[in-house]
C-alpha cells in the first residue's frame, strides 16, 4: 500500500465520517462545519485523482460560499431544531423501513456487479499527461466544445432559479427608506438649513 | 430554408431551443427596462416567440440527426411532439393574460417563465443522454415549481409550489440514482451506448434497478399512479392558467420523453419495462376512474381526469410496438386539445366577485349560455370516450394496440375503467343541462372563446382530419423505430 493509498482511505472516511455527523449533529452550526470538513476531505480525493482544479473549485466555491452561506443562514433564522425532531420518533420505523429496504437493494446490486478480470476503467474524457496540458485547460477544452450544451443548459436553470426567487420573494415596500440621489443633490442651504438667533440665557 | 441553413448550419436543429431561451431573455430585459410593459403586449410577445420556434421546427424539413457528441437527437418524432408541447404552451399563455390582469397576479416574469419551462420541456423531448435529460427536466421543473405558487398572497398556492418542489426534489433524487446505476452498469450515459450495452449484456440486476428508479423519477411528470400524489393539491392550489399549462404541456414533453428513454435505450430489455408500465397505468386508469367521482372542486377533478389519461396513454406505450407509440402519440394530441378546452371553460368560471371553481357552479349553464354548455358538453363527452368525438379514436388506438400486443386484460381494465370514468363527466352534463340555473357568468373573455371554439371543434370533427393526424403521428413513431 503506497502513500496515495493511504490517504485515499484518510480522505474517504474521514468525507463518510464527517457526511455521517452532518446529519446527527445536534447543533446545525456544529452540522455545517462537518459539512465543510466532507467537502474539504471530499477536494483532497480530487487531488489524489490528478484533479487539482476540482480541488481548488470546491473549496473556493463550496466552503467559501455555499457552506458560509449555510451558516450565515442557519444563524440567521431563529429555528427551532428541538420542534422540528419532535416527529422524529413517530416517523422513526417508516424511515428505518425504507432505509432497509433502500440497503437491501444495495446489497443486492453489489451482488450483481461483475467485475471482469484485467478490467480497465473507461473515462468518459481520459485526464491529459498534465506536464502537457494543465488540468484546467483541459476542462476548458472539453466544456467548451463537447460539453457546450450542458453548459448551456445549466446556465439557463440557474437563471431560472434566480428569477423564481426574485418572483416568489421580492415586494415593493412602502416603508423601506431608499437613496434618490437627484432629491438629494437637489438639496439647497435654504431647505434644509435655519440659522436663528437665540438670546442668551433663554433657549428656543 | 437555404438561408437559414447556411447561416447556422449544423445548428440548424437548435435553433427552437435558442429561439424560445433568447426571447425569454429578451422579454426579461424588457420586462425591467421598459416600464410600459403591460399584460397583452408581453403575452403576444410568447406567443411571437413560441410561434417563431415552431415556424423553425416547420422549416426544418425532414432534418434528423444528433448534435453535441449525441446528447441532443431531432427526428421526426422530436419534431411533432415539439410542435404540439410548443403549441399547448402558446394557447396557456393566450388564455392566460385576462385572467393574471384581472385577478392582480399579473408579472412580466409569468411569460418569461413559461417560455423557459417550455424549452425545457423540448430539451427533454431531444434528449438522447441522460445528464441531457436530466438538465432539461430540471429547468422544465423550477419554472414550474415558481408559477405554481406565483399567487404569493394565497396561501393555498404556495402550498401547491412548496408541495410540488419537494416531492419534485425527492422525484429528481430517485431520477439520478436510477441514472448513477445505468451509468455504472453500461459505462455510458448516451443512449446509443447505453442500448449497445443493454443489447450485449441483456437483462442484468443492476440495469434493471437502474431503469426502475429512472421511469419513478420520469413517471412523477406525467402524474401516473402510485406518483400522482401531488397532482390534485397541485391543480387546485395553483391559479387556474397555470394549472391550464400543467395539464396540457409538460405532460407531452413528459410523455415524449419516457417513450425516447424505453425505445431509444432499452428496447431490448423491453418486457422488464413493459410490466412496470403495466402496472403503473392500471393502477392510474382505476384511480382517475374512481377517486374522481367524489370530487366537487372541478380543478380537483381534472387533476384526477389527467392522471386517468396518463394511464391510457401508457397503454399504448406498454403495448411495445410502433402502433403502440402511434396511439401514444395521437393520444396525447387528443389529450391536449380537450383539455385546452375543458380549461377555457373552467377559466370562464367567473362572477362579478371573482373566479368559481365547484362543479355545481356550473348549474344550468345551458339556460345561461348555451353555446359555452354545448361545447363543453362535447368535450366532456370526448373525454369519457364516447364516438365519432376525437376522445373515443384516441382510446380506441391504445387498446387496439394493447389487443394486438396481446395485452388483452389491460385493454379490459382500460375499458371498465372508461366506462367508471364516464359518470363523472355525464355528471357534469347533467348540472349543466338539466339543474336549476345559477348566476349567469361573466362575459366569457374572447381568448378563452377562440380556444374553446377550435378545441371544440377540432373535437367534434375529428373525422375529418383524422387521416392525414394518423399519417404524421405514424411517420412520427417510425422514426423511433429506425
Amino acid at each position: 500500500m503506497g502513500l496515495a493509498d493511504v490517504f485515499f482511505y484518510l480522505f474517504s472516511a474521514l468525507t463518510v465520517g464527517s457526511g455521517l455527523m452532518v446529519i446527527s449533529a445536534r447543533n446545525p452550526v456544529h452540522a455545517v462545519m462537518f459539512l465543510i470538513l466532507a467537502f474539504i476531505n471530499a477536494a483532497g480525493l480530487f487531488i489524489l485523482l490528478g484533479a487539482e482544479f476540482l480541488a481548488m473549485l470546491l473549496v473556493i466555491v463550496y466552503v467559501g460560499a455555499v457552506a458560509v452561506l449555510f451558516l450565515f443562514v442557519v444563524m440567521m433564522l431563529d429555528i427551532d431544531f428541538a420542534e422540528l425532531r419532535a416527529g422524529y420518533m413517530k416517523y422513526f420505523p417508516l424511515g428505518a423501513l425504507i432505509g432497509f429496504v433502500v440497503l437491501g437493494e444495495l446489497v443486492a446490486l453489489f451482488g450483481a456487479w461483475n467485475v471482469e478480470k484485467g478490467h480497465r476503467a473507461i473515462p468518459a474524457v481520459p485526464i491529459p499527461d498534465p506536464a502537457k496540458l494543465p488540468n484546467t485547460e483541459a476542462i476548458g477544452r472539453v466544456l467548451y466544445t463537447d460539453y457546450v450544451f450542458y453548459f448551456e443548459a445549466v446556465g439557463i436553470i440557474l437563471l431560472t432559479a434566480m428569477i423564481g426567487a426574485i418572483v416568489l420573494t421580492w415586494r415593493q415596500r412602502d416603508v423601506a427608506k431608499r437613496q434618490n440621489v437627484a432629491e438629494q443633490v437637489a438639496r439647497t442651504p435654504a431647505m434644509s438649513v435655519e440659522v436663528r438667533k437665540v438670546e442668551t440665557g433663554k433657549g428656543i | 430554408m437555404a438561408t437559414t441553413t447556411t447561416l447556422l448550419g449544423s445548428y440548424n436543429p437548435i435553433l427552437p431551443e435558442a429561439t424560445l431561451v433568447i426571447g425569454a431573455l429578451i422579454m426579461l430585459m424588457a420586462g425591467v427596462f421598459i416600464k410600459k410593459t403591460n399584460a397583452t403586449t408581453m403575452t403576444f410577445a410568447a406567443i411571437a416567440v413560441i410561434s417563431l420556434a415552431i415556424a423553425f421546427l416547420y422549416l426544418q424539413g425532414d432534418v434528423s440527426g444528433t448534435m453535441f457528441s449525441g446528447s441532443f437527437i431531432m427526428d421526426a418524432f422530436a419534431r411533432l411532439m415539439k410542435i404540439v408541447t410548443l403549441s399547448a404552451s402558446a394557447l396557456a399563455v393566450f388564455m392566460s393574460y385576462d385572467y393574471m390582469a384581472r385577478g392582480n397576479l399579473w408579472k412580466y416574469e409569468f411569460p418569461v417563465l413559461i417560455l423557459l419551462a417550455t424549452a425545457g420541456m423540448m430539451m427533454m423531448i431531444s434528449a438522447n443522454d441522460l445528464i441531457a435529460l436530466y438538465l432539461g427536466i430540471e429547468l422544465q421543473s423550477l419554472a414550474l415549481y415558481v408559477i405554481a405558487a406565483f399567487n404569493r398572497n394565497s396561501e393555498r398556492s404556495s402550498e401547491a409550489g412548496l408541495k410540488y418542489f419537494v416531492l419534485g426534489a425527492l422525484a429528481s433524487g430517485m431520477l439520478l440514482y436510477g441514472m448513477s446505476l445505468i451509468y455504472g452498469f453500461t459505462g455510458s450515459t448516451g443512449f446509443a451506448k447505453i442500448a449497445a450495452s443493454v443489447h450485449e449484456t441483456g437483462v442484468s440486476t443492476g440495469i434493471v434497478f437502474g431503469l426502475v428508479f429512472l421511469m419513478v423519477g420520469m413517471v412523477f411528470k406525467i402524474s401516473a399512479v402510485p406518483f400522482h400524489m401531488w397532482t390534485p393539491d397541485v391543480y387546485e392550489g395553483s391559479p387556474t392558467t397555470v394549472t391550464t399549462f400543467f395539464a396540457a404541456a409538460p405532460k407531452i414533453a413528459a410523455m415524449a420523453m419516457i417513450v425516447r428513454v424505453l425505445y431509444g435505450a432499452f428496447a431490448d430489455i423491453a418486457p422488464q419495462w413493459q410490466q412496470i408500465i403495466v402496472f403503473v397505468s392500471i393502477a392510474s386508469m382505476l384511480l382517475g376512474a374512481f377517486a374522481a367521482i367524489g370530487q366537487t372542486n372541478i380543478k380537483r377533478l381534472m387533476a384526477y381526469s389527467s392522471i386517468g389519461h396518463m394511464g391510457f396513454a401508457l397503454v399504448g406505450l406498454a403495448a411495445g410496438t410502433e402502433s403502440g407509440v402511434r396511439a401514444v402519440i395521437l393520444y396525447m394530441i387528443i389529450y391536449a386539445i380537450m383539455t385546452l378546452g375543458s380549461f377555457a371553460c373552467i377559466l370562464a368560471m367567473r362572477r362579478d366577485e371573482g373566479p368559481v371553481e365547484n362543479i355545481t357552479d356550473l348549474s344550468g349553464l345551458a339556460k345561461n349560455d348555451l353555446t359555452m354548455a354545448f361545447l363543453l358538453a362535447m368535450l366532456m363527452f370526448s373525454l369519457a370516450g364516447i364516438p365519432p368525438l376525437a376522445g373515443f379514436f384516441a382510446k380506441y388506438y391504445v387498446l387496439l394496440a394493447a389487443v394486438n400486443a396481446k395485452l388483452i386484460p389491460l385493454a379490459i381494465v382500460g375499458v371498465l375503467a372508461s366506462v367508471i370514468g364516464a359518470f363523472y363527466y355525464l355528471r357534469i352534463i347533467k348540472i349543466m343541462f338539466f339543474d336549476e340555473a345559477g348566476e349567469p357568468f361573466s362575459v366569457m373573455h374572447g381568448s378563452l372563446r377562440f380556444v374553446l371554439l377550435v378545441s371544440g371543434f377540432a373535437v367534434i370533427g375529428y373525422v375529418g382530419y383524422l387521416a392525414p393526424l394518423e399519417g404524421i403521428a405514424g411517420a412520427a413513431a417510425k422514426s423511433l423505430f429506425q
